[in-house]
């Protein structure tokens, strides 16, 4: 059971991630730009967070690497949520420090494969 | 897995609406000011983003399809590789719309109507393969763009449903049969600092086969200079299975810019390009099944420093795979049930601000000290605390309708909902009538019940087209009188009363009051002597067959007329006036009341009966006189109330019940209008007025005929209330049938 | 409303393949409430009982069938109230203290929907499994087939199961058409 935080500016987009993670018995908590989840995570830890990269406010990109100044935070793993058609954005996110991405549209088994997987 | 998507849909839906709904203002706006705000058109390229990346994992493929598109071309803009003109504006909004009918139908289960979005695309495809209109981007951008789109339909059908994890394409390769690869891979120091831990990327290579893993540690710094974040070890992995080189890849997908990898197959059925390795790799591979674990040197680091650490995994394998996996069976159920739970609240959901949930749990808590303070008042009750009990019961009321209030206000939306689809549609008009108009809207946050807001939606847009079609002036008619080119339309929203007043006002050319009246005396509407008020004059235009258009146009004539658009807001329980004067132009007023939850009610007693008669409707009560009383054509009964002859009905006769009174000398009548027909309710008894919640029949019995609703009163029993256009339908259907039998 | 009444005991006659225990939450196959109408005996899925409440005057609905009595207030929800001795034609509707309404609900595809039917009294609860429930006789009876699922033996006397989804539904059957 992994405490998960999931950013996302569409609601029911955070829903379904988080419908689908709370059914393999994760905690979730949601936060609907970078800005409100920056706030969010400064406050507790999270063993892994889940980002859309265009958000209004603060996008993806930005809360990512706000989240890596934050001592808690350093190694957490945090995946962006990415579409097929942003592979730059990609490699922007990894060099902001994200760990890896989840391509968007993804199935709720695909989805519950890689966030075990980085849970370990 | 057992996740049903479906419990998604709804939300989907609702945030798709409001998503259109955002891109169509950021369009309009765009439109109108001339400029591409870059945050503007983000805003609207989210929009269109959310809404596939959404169809996308719930499975809309006609959505995905359109909206890539979209997407495509606002992307373009987004880079400053295209701009947006008012022709890509139009096709966006278009666009909108089509996807609005595509929800719609996905919303009904319908299947989806792709004839709109097949030419939308078709136009899409064309602007798209033009060079865009900022010129010098020009030659690369369009091919790049033509190449995106001609490649996009197979590029979706593999991108957007992927079917499990060997979607990749890997079936094309030599499937099935074990081999072994040999992995070298090499981290780069500062790989930890994105998250990603080596030892994640072996656990999901285990997964495909049997793994050995052998850490080189000779590059690791002395101790002291060890940095925590620094990773200094590089590994030899061999693979055993039947895996294909894009599985492994995909393993590395995340840090394939951060280390070096170096992928390579040893067994026998390694590819031709490796022909001459054959040999050498055979050996392995029977050293292997040998059973001897010895690593395999392959790659080319030897063992130099330190002994090779040799991790095996193999046991673990199966325990972080099977652990999450039975969870999910666990929770399976759960799931499921939450959906069923949530699909048969389908049927809309209202969002509710914050402020408004925190009023109304400030007022339970008032209600509960009030409730507390009462019961230990009744407690140990004697007479000296008569008024303490009666301050008590005063405040409990208090509480009460506060309450009331304030749960009413949850139904209660900003009627900025209806007003928002205004600019749209005039930018529409004004470009199908070549007519300047400038819209302006007030009072958007006006609050209006939601049901009521839903229906007054069509009406008022009939209302809007019909000051632009009728009302404003073409453009030099306009500067002929003086006037502005442009036109203006004034739209309103203001709670006055109990009601909530919508205004349409436009500075045209007025209503001509002698024009509508000839038109109504040529059409028989008036006879020829009658004279008429003004206002009586312009309540002619909402009359049945009415039209002031010399010719039905495409805008106002759409198959509803003004008559319509009354009726719909009778039955709202509102009115509409109309106010002009000629070349100023016109203010259409409509009244409504702020919900349809709560009706002021007149209650009258038939025999041991009580109903509710809805106060709107009732023109007036009087008793009767009996020499006004009229029998005509047999059994109808009709009463002279000034110059109209109104029917009697008497309600016991309606309803079958007992009346003590069935002489008409002296009875009571309650006149009322319904849809501009009088009738008078022959009823026994006029009792209180009062405010009553209206209560569904239908939803535990049926549709009764004559009634509206029920209600509770204040001692608990059930009301009905009277559906008074119900009633004059029937008591005219009744006077027809007896017509017509005694005819027979 | 106190409104469960002593009413003469089915079960209590005889025992024969199965009884009628009173109460019993802890046991196999479905339970029935069951209650009279005249001499006959009648049960409904237990599960779809809301509950039992004593009988008070419905308002009337105009223009409704005979068995159609009104409409109450429970609990701020409009309820309409139908008589089963008129529904199935069984004998003259009295009105007295022992005289009850069985609140029954059901889940329709959209909501549900509840009604209350007068009955003369409830008797008890009865355990069967679905291999005791015997389809009715085809001919015979004032009561549609359409309402009955089976026929329960008990002791000496027979228990008609009646169809809850059916009974709900029968306000929008044709007998409500003028």
């Amino acid at each position: 059971m992994a405490r998960i935080l999931i950013v996302d500016d569409s609601a029911s987009m955070r829903n379904m991630v988080a419908a689908t993670l709370q059914s393999a018995g994760h905690q979730i908590k949601d936060a609907a730009d970078g800005q409100q989840a920056f706030g969010v995570a400064k406050g507790e830890s999270f063993d892994a967070v889940i980002t859309d990269l265009n958000m209004p406010v603060m996008n993806g990109i930005e809360l990512v690497r706000n989240l890596r100044t934050l001592p808690n935070y350093k190694y957490t793993p945090i995946l962006l949520l990415t579409t097929e058609s942003s592979m730059d954005k990609k490699s922007e996110g990894k060099s902001a420090g994200a760990t890896g991405w989840l391509v968007k549209p993804f199935n709720p088994e695909k989805l519950l494969a890689t966030v075990n997987k980085v849970l370990g | 897995m057992t996740i049903d998507l479906k419990q998604f849909y709804q939300v989907f839906f609702e945030e798709s609406y409001e998503g259109l709904d955002v891109m169509e203002q950021g369009l309009l706006e765009i439109s109108k000011s001339g400029t591409d705000d870059p945050e503007l058109i983000n805003t609207i390229f989210r929009s269109a983003h959310s809404i596939k990346g959404g169809a996308g994992t719930l499975g809309f493929p006609e959505i995905v399809s359109f909206t890539h598109v979209l997407e495509t071309l606002l992307d373009e803009v987004r880079d400053g590789a295209r701009s947006l003109t008012n022709e890509s504006i139009d096709l966006l909004l278009k666009s909108c719309d089509a996807l609005r009918d595509m929800f719609q139908s996905l919303e009904q289960e319908q299947p989806i109507d792709d004839t709109v979005s097949k030419e939308l695309l078709a136009a899409f495809e064309q602007m798209l393969s033009q060079p865009s209109a900022t010129g010098e981007t020009a030659a690369g951008e369009a091919a790049g763009s033509d190449a995106g789109l001609s490649s996009q339909d197979s590029a979706l059908e593999q991108t957007f449903f992927p079917t499990g994890d060997a979607a990749d394409g890997s079936a094309g390769s030599d499937a099935g049969g074990d081999k072994i690869w040999l992995i070298g891979f090499k981290p780069e120091p500062q790989i930890l600092l994105t998250g990603n831990e080596p030892l994640r990327i072996f656990r999901e290579l285990e997964e495909l086969g049997s793994l050995d893993v052998e850490a080189n540690v000779e590059v690791v710094p002395a101790f002291d200079q060890i940095s925590v974040d620094e990773c200094f070890v590089s590994w030899t992995l061999r693979l055993d299975g039947s895996v294909d080189r894009d599985d492994i890849e995909s393993a590395f997908d995340w840090v394939m810019d951060e280390c070096e990898l170096n992928i390579e197959r040893v067994d026998a059925h390694a590819t031709s390009d490796d022909a001459s390795a054959n040999e050498s790799a055979e050996i392995e591979v029977t050293a292997a099944s040998d059973g001897t674990d010895e690593p395999t040197p392959a790659v080319a680091e030897p063992q130099a420093a330190p002994e090779p650490a040799t991790v095996s995994v193999a046991e673990a394998p199966a325990a972080p795979a099977a652990k999450p996996s039975g969870t999910l069976a666990a929770k399976a159920p759960a799931a499921k049930s939450e959906s069923g739970g949530m699909s048969s609240s389908a049927g809309g959901s209202i969002r509710v601000g914050i402020d408004k949930v925190d009023n109304l749990i400030n007022l339970v808590g008032e209600l509960v000290i009030t409730q507390s303070m009462l019961s230990e008042l009744g407690n140990n009750f004697d007479m000296d605390k008569l008024e303490r009990l009666a301050n008590g019961l005063e405040q409990l009321q208090q509480n009460t309708r506060e309450l009331q209030e304030s749960v009413m206000r949850i139904r209660m939306l900003p009627i900025s909902f209806t007003f928002n689809r205004f600019p749209r549609m005039i930018r529409d008009l004004s470009m199908k009538t070549g007519k300047k108009v400038d819209l302006v809207l007030s009072g958007e946050q006006t609050e209006l019940d939601k049901t009521v807001m839903e229906q007054i939606g069509d009406p008022l847009v009939h209302l809007v087209r019909n000051a632009i079609d009728h009302g404003l002036e073409m453009p030099e008619e306009r500067a002929a009188a003086g006037k502005d080119e442009t036109g203006k339309i004034q739209l309103n929203a203001e709670h006055r009363g109990g009601n909530i007043v919508i205004e349409i006002t436009d500075d045209g050319r007025g209503i001509d009051p002698d024009k509508i009246l000839a038109k109504a005396r040529e059409k028989g509407l008036v006879a020829p002597e009658q004279e008429l008020t003004v206002p009586e004059i312009y309540d002619l235009i909402f009359e049945p067959g009415f039209s002031t258009a010399a010719s039905v146009s495409d805008i106002s004539g759409r198959g509803v007329g003004m008559d319509v658009v009354r009726r719909n807001i009778k039955s709202l329980g509102g009115r509409i006036e109309i106010e002009s004067e000629l070349g100023k132009g016109s203010t259409i007023r409509v009244h409504l009341p702020l919900t349809l939850a709560i009706l002021d009610g007149q209650l009258v007693r038939v025999g041991k009966e009580v109903f509710i008669i809805p106060l709107v409707a009732i023109v007036e009560s009087l008793q009767i006189k009996a020499e006004l009383v009229n029998r005509v054509s047999g059994n109808m009964v009709l009463y002279r109330l000034r110059e109209d002859n109104v029917p009697i009905v008497p309600i016991y006769k309606e309803f079958n019940i007992e009346a003590d009174n069935q002489e008409l000398e002296n009875a009571l009548l309650v006149v009322v209008e319904g849809d501009g027909n009088k009738i008078g309710l022959l009823v026994d008894d006029l009792l209180a007025q009062q405010q009553v919640v209206i209560k569904s029949l239908e939803s535990n019995y049926r549709r009764v005929e004559g009634i509206s609703g029920a209600t509770i009163l204040g001692d608990g029993s059930v009301s009905l209330i009277l559906d008074i256009q119900g009633l004059i339908t029937r008591a005219s259907r009744n006077r027809r049938k007896s017509h017509s039998s005694r005819a027979a | 409303m106190n409104a469960l009444v002593e009413v003469p005991d089915v079960a209590s006659k005889d025992h024969g393949d199965l009884s009628l225990e009173g109460i019993d939450f802890i046991s196999d196959g479905d339970q029935y409430l069951t209650f009279c109408l005249e001499h006959e005996h009648y049960g409904v899925d237990i599960l779809s009982v809301t509950e039992i409440r004593g009988w008070e005057a419905p308002t009337l609905i105009p223009n409704s069938p005979e068995h159609v009595c009104g409409v109450i207030n429970l609990r701020g929800v409009i309820v309409p109230i139908l008589d089963l001795r008129l529904k199935f034609q069984i004998g003259e509707p009295v009105y007295n203290p022992t005289t009850v309404v069985i609140v029954l609900t059901v889940k329709t595809e959209r909501d549900h929907c509840t009604m209350g039917f007068v009955v003369d009294a409830v008797s008890d609860v009865l355990n069967a499994e679905a291999q005791d429930i015997k389809p009715a006789p085809s001919f015979g009876g004032m009561v549609d087939g359409r309402y009955i699922q089976g026929l329960v033996n008990v002791g000496s006397d027979v228990v008609t199961i009646l169809n809850v989804e059916q009974l709900l539904s029968l306000t929008e059957e044709e007998d409500f058409d003028e």
